[in-house]
């Protein structure tokens, strides 16, 4: 009986490494972005044509946004309150990402490109 | 330039544009039996027949800006007052579509940036003004230093048969109206038969017009899908510092000139102010002109851009001496 225990529970175990080794291959890559006054870090991600991607903005200070719209990328992210969202690219390109958030005087320059190939 | 608008306009638009801003002359189609009609139902709506009458939009004076796209601070605002002051006969109401004053980090300097506008606007002889905010008023604070001073963000009136609707697209920070005040602005339509004549003013563009750019409102198509049942409906903006018109369905937008540094025309590769010339001060924020009359069925528009020169605007105000003010503001 014993014996039978132990071998369901080795089963068990390697089932679970199994799924956790096939999850770990189909979660998307994660690419973080800073925000603070008034800039994005990285200047410039890229992305790939059909992977998907989750993309997590971190605010550093107070509210931001961050807008791709041809990625459907539209993230509102505060102190404390980090935004993602996991897209697929399906067109390649250069795209700009602005931060919508009215932030103050520099709020303009605030932004950065994201690369599709 | 003829521009096709909707062909049962009930307004004659005719505008001649001063250095700020555009002036819309609306008239009814008077002597024509679309008109009584017309005249009938706005009189029944609001309890005021439609008659001509003219408006100025002033639009983005930004004070308590300092930079060098535009050296003279103020100046463009103030010969602004002037020229509009000059005007005659007089327009009725003045239209002022947001970024009144420029943000400061420190709000009692702000407060003292609203109270400069209010200042420099008060110099105008025509006191019936209404104001919208834009995002250098209302962004940082929600909007408390705009209520303080003008009341509330979005609202609407009636003047001569029209219905006027002042729009907030700013002070939530992002570039949005809002549901809730886009269920008021349904409520607020809803007494106004098809053809009514609506003019709706807000400081971003109800369209993508440059997203990229932030000339956008994210929720534009849910308010315009509001307003497509109406048949005339004109939205006059600002924000993008230089004049655009476009058509779109019903509704005819149109962004009037900053009173502060201009942008570039959105197909350029970067937004950046466009550089100060102190020998055409006041370039791209000179006057412009619009003049129509309704044809048959098809309003034939003229537009006509006029660079101010500095003596058409100044009298004998040298350049120098503008520029030496402008380096003490």
């Amino acid at each position: 009986m014993k014996r039978i225990a132990l071998i369901a529970l080795i089963a068990t175990a390697l089932l679970s490494i199994t799924l956790l080794s096939v999850a770990q291959e189909t979660a998307p890559r994660v690419v973080e972005i800073t925000a603070k006054k008034f800039e994005f870090n990285p200047k410039q991600i890229t992305l790939k044509r059909g992977e998907p991607v989750t993309i997590r903005v971190v605010s550093t200070d107070r509210a931001h946004g961050f807008l791709v719209k041809p990625l459907g990328l539209d993230l509102d992210t505060d102190l404390g309150k980090p935004a993602e969202k996991t897209i697929t690219p399906d067109t390649a390109g250069t795209f700009p990402a602005i931060c919508d958030h009215y932030c103050g005087s520099g709020h303009g320059n605030m932004k950065m490109t994201v690369i599709v190939e | 330039m003829k521009n096709e608008f909707d062909r049962r306009a009930f307004m004659r638009i005719s505008a001649m544009s001063i250095g700020a801003g555009a002036l819309l002359q609306f008239s009814p189609l008077s002597g024509t039996a679309r008109g009584a009609l017309m005249a009938g139902l706005g009189r029944k709506q609001n309890g005021e027949a439609p008659g001509p009458f003219s408006i100025v939009q002033l639009s983005d004076t930004h004070v308590g800006f300092q930079g060098p796209p535009d050296p003279l601070g103020t100046k463009a605002f103030e010969r602004a007052v002037d020229v509009v002051n000059a005007l005659d006969p007089q327009p009725e109401l003045i239209l002022f579509t947001g970024d009144l004053t420029h943000d400061s980090d420190d709000p009692a300097e702000h407060a003292r940036r609203f109270k400069a506008f209010r200042e420099i606007s008060s110099r105008l002889r025509v006191k019936k003004q209404m104001h919208v905010p834009g995002e250098h008023d209302a962004a940082l604070d929600g909007g408390v230093l705009f209520r303080e001073n003008f009341g509330e963000t979005h609202y609407s009136f009636d003047h001569r048969g029209a219905h006027f609707v002042a729009l907030d697209n700013v002070s939530r920070g992002k570039p949005i109206v809002g549901d809730e005040q886009i269920a008021w602005l349904k409520k607020d339509l809803a007494r106004f038969p098809k053809t009514a004549p609506i003019v709706v003013f807000t400081h971003r563009p109800l369209f993508d017009l440059k997203p990229d750019w932030e000339w956008f409102t994210s929720d534009g198509d849910a308010v315009m899908n509001v307003l497509a049942p109406y048949e005339n409906v004109t939205v006059l903006y600002g924000h993008i510092h230089r004049e655009d018109h476009k058509t779109i369905g019903h509704a005819q937008h149109h962004a009037a000139r900053s009173l502060i540094f201009a942008f570039p025309d959105p197909s350029a590769a970067e937004k950046k102010p466009l550089p100060f010339n102190p020998q055409q001060p006041f370039k791209n924020l000179g006057i412009r002109t619009i003049s129509g009359t309704t044809a048959s069925r098809a309003l034939a528009a003229g537009i006509n851009d006029v660079e101010l020169s500095l003596r058409e605007l100044s009298g004998t105000e040298g350049i120098q001496q503008m520029l030496k003010v402008g380096e003490s503001l």
